[in-house]
């Protein structure tokens, strides 16, 4: 395949690949697309350009639009570039009953923008999201790969302060 | 108390490691079964022991096993459904989390019987952290010999991949979760064929859920007969319970199959009761796809006996007065709950969660969003209602999976249980213009 | 061989034979209709759900019926099988839920589009729609692109029956286009700007069943009903080079393949199916370039031969009333208000 793009993984990410794709038969190396996706999502800022999935693809030798197809399909793949720490609070049922909406609404107000917004520095993108499996310690939200979980409104300021505090970058995988 | 299986040891400081998990009596079932007895007879007992799919469908395990097709020279797979997606579920979280090892036993035992060399889980992308405990519990486990080549000198070979998903409710859904795991978007396969002939790879595979694979340990240390003394009638064994929403003690449980729903919300062992001292007024008993139904019916069944948490007695009076065990997702709402706009966050989830590939789902989960916003918003009028429930009849049963139905199911029990509410919401739209804060975080009690 | 019945009538086919198969052997009106399955294809089908059928007896060994709806181009039939489509009235409800649903974010430009007359979802929308929509909110949206010099694609009359991208992963050599997106957002889609270029990339045109993929060769020349079809060939290196020409007098308005009663195109005589290349749609316009066999024999999708649209005003108003339009008096033209049964033989 012809060199579509001019990036490429770090040495140590590229081993990681590798390793990942011996999990599967042979021949089935497509089944490490997923896998790969989110290294690629961490290693490249957060989200996936074009470019990077022309890097996986090359990688995981698929079609561009195979690649495509399948980031495209999946809700936690962010096709758009994202703020360095990106908050998303669940909103379904349980998180409802317990306060998900107060705790938007509060997080909308704090940082400025709605939900689906970045805030003007990069700092945050704020994202309502479906349910994420934490119904027992509701209202929460995720961050990054990290689930923060029994939110208050207290503990929701202490957290975004801390986030800016320490400029945190979200950590994917 | 109640008999617990697979949490009897989940707040034994340091159980998520294989030295405590051993300590603990850990692994010992799975060298018994790997040592001295056959896959044919451990079929046996899993089929002696009534054992049913707790991801939600609850269908016999030992009868899916038995249709696994045995092909010379094919490969066969377990693949562990950990996607646990399912609004109000979070058990298998719970468990992968405190008590990793026993998957694994419990995976190790299921291969052996099955027949497998490889296994995954499919675990979903969010439970990010949670691969990582699984992940760190499985290198242990290849260090101590108990997963690899020639496990315990027994012969028997097992590899254990964890893979994890990112984000699709669908992929719960075995099929879509076959289609993930080999890298494809998670559409649901038209069947037949079922897995069980054509699976991963297009090789014979079983599909069984988290908790359906570690209930194999306690099935095999007590012996399937002895399992199936536990619980009720064809609800044998324990189930672990996801309890959220308006309840003092939100969290998992374990219960003997048969334990009253009442004793389940209001004693001390379990849910605690409800917040604040507030009225009960409905529950989802088993994830969100699963019939909602006021107190009088999740308390007692239309004939006025006492519910019990059973797949047959949740069942009793079919949709019409009853609901169904599910995934074990108990959703609690007290009396300040509207149940419309609980509805409308189900609806949001279904339509953001449908895959697109067959046209009753795709148009019609987002139409009844649409409905649902719009009576929320104070503009509906009698006859949308009537729409709705005419939507939710056009995609129940007409769709590639069942995510047709979870969407359907849904609409349907909440306008058959609560029609009063939808008509108060379109004919005195005053009296909820408030619906964007009409519960609060901390409502004064 | 299998024996089952099918409205009553019997039918003998072999092992492995969808019930939609099956029904086509019969024909007429108890052949369901299919929007996504696509006999030349392989695993196509299945997920438009407008070919349901009920299964009324699984089979003689089961006699137990299959309790939900079937899409009959996926199920199989088995010995002692009985199977209702137009004589179940709630199979028939069934499938116009299923219409309806199919059809809430259809965007009812008929008048504009050039499928109009020989497409398959008027013909769906005539024979299984309601009288009217009761989707009031705003249609999905997108902006219609080109894919290529030749190709339009309109994403909003799509009804995602993903015969393009099997055409594309099945007969060209390689597929730059696909489903992005999930649920109603989902769109067929090159992602970034790219033009589906290889020799047979135009056969996506032929298998579309509605304006959602149309030769931009064509676009807006005439409608379909004002051209004459006619069968013609010529020496391709590339395809079989059997088409059918759409002409206006001695002009070739439009070259596509062949195409059977049920709108697929048609097999070779050695059994292949009869894809044509772009260079035979595209590039060959001229009536010199082809040596002309015939007239065609129109498929029952064409409303050239089609008679089952009664008269010019039902057509207008019919179609537009199951599209879900709203009729406003005589000011509102489909497009095929100027098909007069008698103006088609002046053609």
């Amino acid at each position: 395949m012809a060199q579509t793009t001019d990036i490429s993984f770090k040495p140590e990410t590229f081993e990681l690949i590798q390793k990942i794709t011996k999990r599967y038969p042979e021949g089935k190396h497509k089944s490490a697309l997923i896998p790969v996706l989110h290294i690629a999502q961490a290693e490249f800022g957060g989200w996936l350009s074009p470019q990077t999935m022309d890097l996986v693809a090359e990688v995981l030798r698929l079609k561009p639009i195979e690649v495509y197809e399948v980031a495209s399909f999946y809700s936690m793949f962010n096709l758009q570039p994202v703020g360095k720490c990106l908050i998303e609070v669940c909103r379904t049922s349980s998180c409802w009953l317990c306060g998900a909406e107060d705790i938007i609404d509060h997080l909308e107000h704090k940082l400025n923008i709605k939900v689906g917004e970045t805030t003007s520095d990069g700092m945050f993108t704020l994202k309502a999201v479906e349910c994420l499996g934490s119904c027992g310690t509701a209202p929460m939200m995720q961050v990054g790969a990290d689930y923060h979980e029994n939110l208050s409104i207290e503990k929701v300021d202490n957290l975004v302060d801390g986030f800016k505090q320490e400029n945190k970058q979200s950590r994917y995988c | 108390m109640s008999r617990k299986l697979l949490l009897k040891n989940d707040h034994v400081p340091g159980i998520a490691t294989l030295k405590t998990y051993k300590e603990n009596g850990g692994y010992t079932t799975m060298e018994k079964a790997l040592k001295t007895m056959s896959p044919d007879a451990l079929l046996e007992e899993v089929k002696t022991s009534g054992l049913r799919g707790r991801g939600g469908a609850g269908f016999p395990t030992g009868m899916k096993w038995s249709f696994l097709a045995k092909p010379e020279g094919v490969p066969r797979y377990l693949v562990v459904n950990a996607d646990e997606s399912e609004p109000g579920t979070f058990k298998d979280r719970y468990l992968m989390e405190r008590i990793p090892h026993l998957l694994i036993e419990g995976m190790v035992i299921s291969s052996f019987t099955l027949g497998a060399n490889s296994a995954y889980i499919y675990i979903r992308g969010e439970y990010f952290y949670v691969s990582r405990i699984l992940e760190q519990a499985i290198d242990e486990a290849y260090a101590a010999g108990l997963l690899g080549k020639n496990i315990l000198g027994t012969g028997y070979d097992l590899d254990i991949y964890v893979q994890v998903g990112a984000g699709a409710y669908i992929c719960g859904e075995e099929t879509a979760l076959l289609e993930s795991l080999e890298g494809k978007r998670g559409n649901p396969r038209i069947k037949p064929p079922f897995p069980a002939i054509a699976g991963l790879y297009g090789c014979p595979t079983v599909v069984n859920n988290v908790e359906t694979i570690a209930a194999l340990v306690p099935i095999i240390e007590l012996g399937g007969a002895e399992y199936a003394k536990i619980g009720i009638g064809r609800s044998t064994g324990t189930k672990l319970i996801s309890a959220s929403g308006h309840i003092n003690k939100p969290g998992v449980y374990e219960i003997e199959l048969g334990l009253p729903v009442e004793e389940f919300i209001y004693s001390e062992e379990y849910c605690g009761g409800i917040k604040g001292g507030r009225k009960m007024k409905a529950v989802v008993a088993g994830g969100s796809s699963v019939p909602i139904l006021p107190t009088e019916l999740i308390l007692k069944t239309a004939a006025g006996e006492p519910r019990l948490m059973s797949y047959e007695s949740l069942g009793e009076g079919g949709f019409v007065s009853g609901t169904m065990l599910g995934s074990g997702g108990f959703i609690v709402m007290d009396e300040d709950t509207s149940i419309v706009k609980n509805l409308y966050t189900f609806s949001r989830f279904y339509h953001h969660e449908s895959c697109g590939q067959c046209s009753p789902c795709r148009e019609g989960t987002g139409w009844m969003e649409k409905i649902l916003h719009k009576i929320l918003e104070g503009k509906g009028t009698l006859k949308d209602i009537d729409l709705l429930w005419d939507i939710q009849s056009k995609i129940e049963g007409k769709t590639i999976c069942p995510l047709g139905e979870a969407a359907a199911w849904p609409v349907a029990a909440a306008i058959r249980h609560f029609r009063p509410e939808f008509e108060a919401y379109v004919t005195n739209p005053e009296s909820i213009k408030d619906v964007k804060h009409y519960y609060r975080l901390n409502p004064t009690v | 061989m299998v024996k089952l019945t099918i409205d009553d009538i019997p039918v003998e086919v072999p092992k492995g034979t969808t019930i939609l198969q099956a029904a086509r052997l019969i024909g007429g009106d108890v052949t369901p209709p299919a929007m996504c399955y696509y006999s030349k294809l392989k695993t196509s089908g299945g997920y438009c759900r407008t070919c349901i059928v009920k299964v009324e007896q699984g089979s003689e060994k089961d006699p137990r019926p299959i309790p939900k709806p079937v899409a009959s181009c996926r199920t199989e039939v088995a010995e002692g099988m009985v199977v209702r489509n137009i004589t179940s009235p709630e199979n028939l409800e069934a499938r116009a839920g299923v219409v309806e649903l199919l059809l809430v974010n259809h965007p009812l430009d008929c008048p504009v589009c050039d499928q109009a007359g020989e497409c398959h979802l008027q013909d769906l929308a005539y024979e299984n729609g309601k009288e009217e929509t009761r989707f009031e909110f705003e249609r999905r949206e997108f902006d219609p692109i080109d894919i290529g010099d030749k190709i339009k694609l309109h994403m909003n009359r799509c009804i995602m029956c993903f015969r393009c991208v099997k055409v594309a992963d099945q007969i060209t050599d390689g597929r730059c286009h696909g489903v992005i997106n999930r649920g109603d957002a989902a769109e067929i889609s090159t992602y970034i700007e790219k033009a589906i270029d290889n020799d047979f990339s135009g056969n996506v045109i032929d298998v579309c069943p509605v304006g959602a993929l149309t030769d931009r060769t064509f676009r807006f020349k005439s409608r379909v009903w004002y051209t004459k079809p006619v069968d013609a060939h010529r020496d391709c290196d590339k395809c079989c080079g059997k088409v059918r020409l759409w002409n206006q007098g001695e002009e070739v308005l439009r070259v596509t393949a062949r195409k059977d009663q049920w709108g697929e195109v048609m097999d070779n005589e050695d059994g292949s199916t009869a894809w044509i290349c772009n260079e035979c749609r595209f590039d060959k316009k001229h009536i010199n370039d082809w040596t002309v066999e015939g007239p065609s024999e129109i498929n029952r999708h064409s409303v050239i031969s089609a008679n089952h649209y009664d008269t010019l005003r039902n057509i207008k108003l019919d179609t537009l009333r199951m599209l879900g339009g709203k009729p406003h008096g005589e000011k509102v033209d489909l497009g095929i208000g100027a098909l007069d049964p008698n103006n088609q033989h002046k053609q």
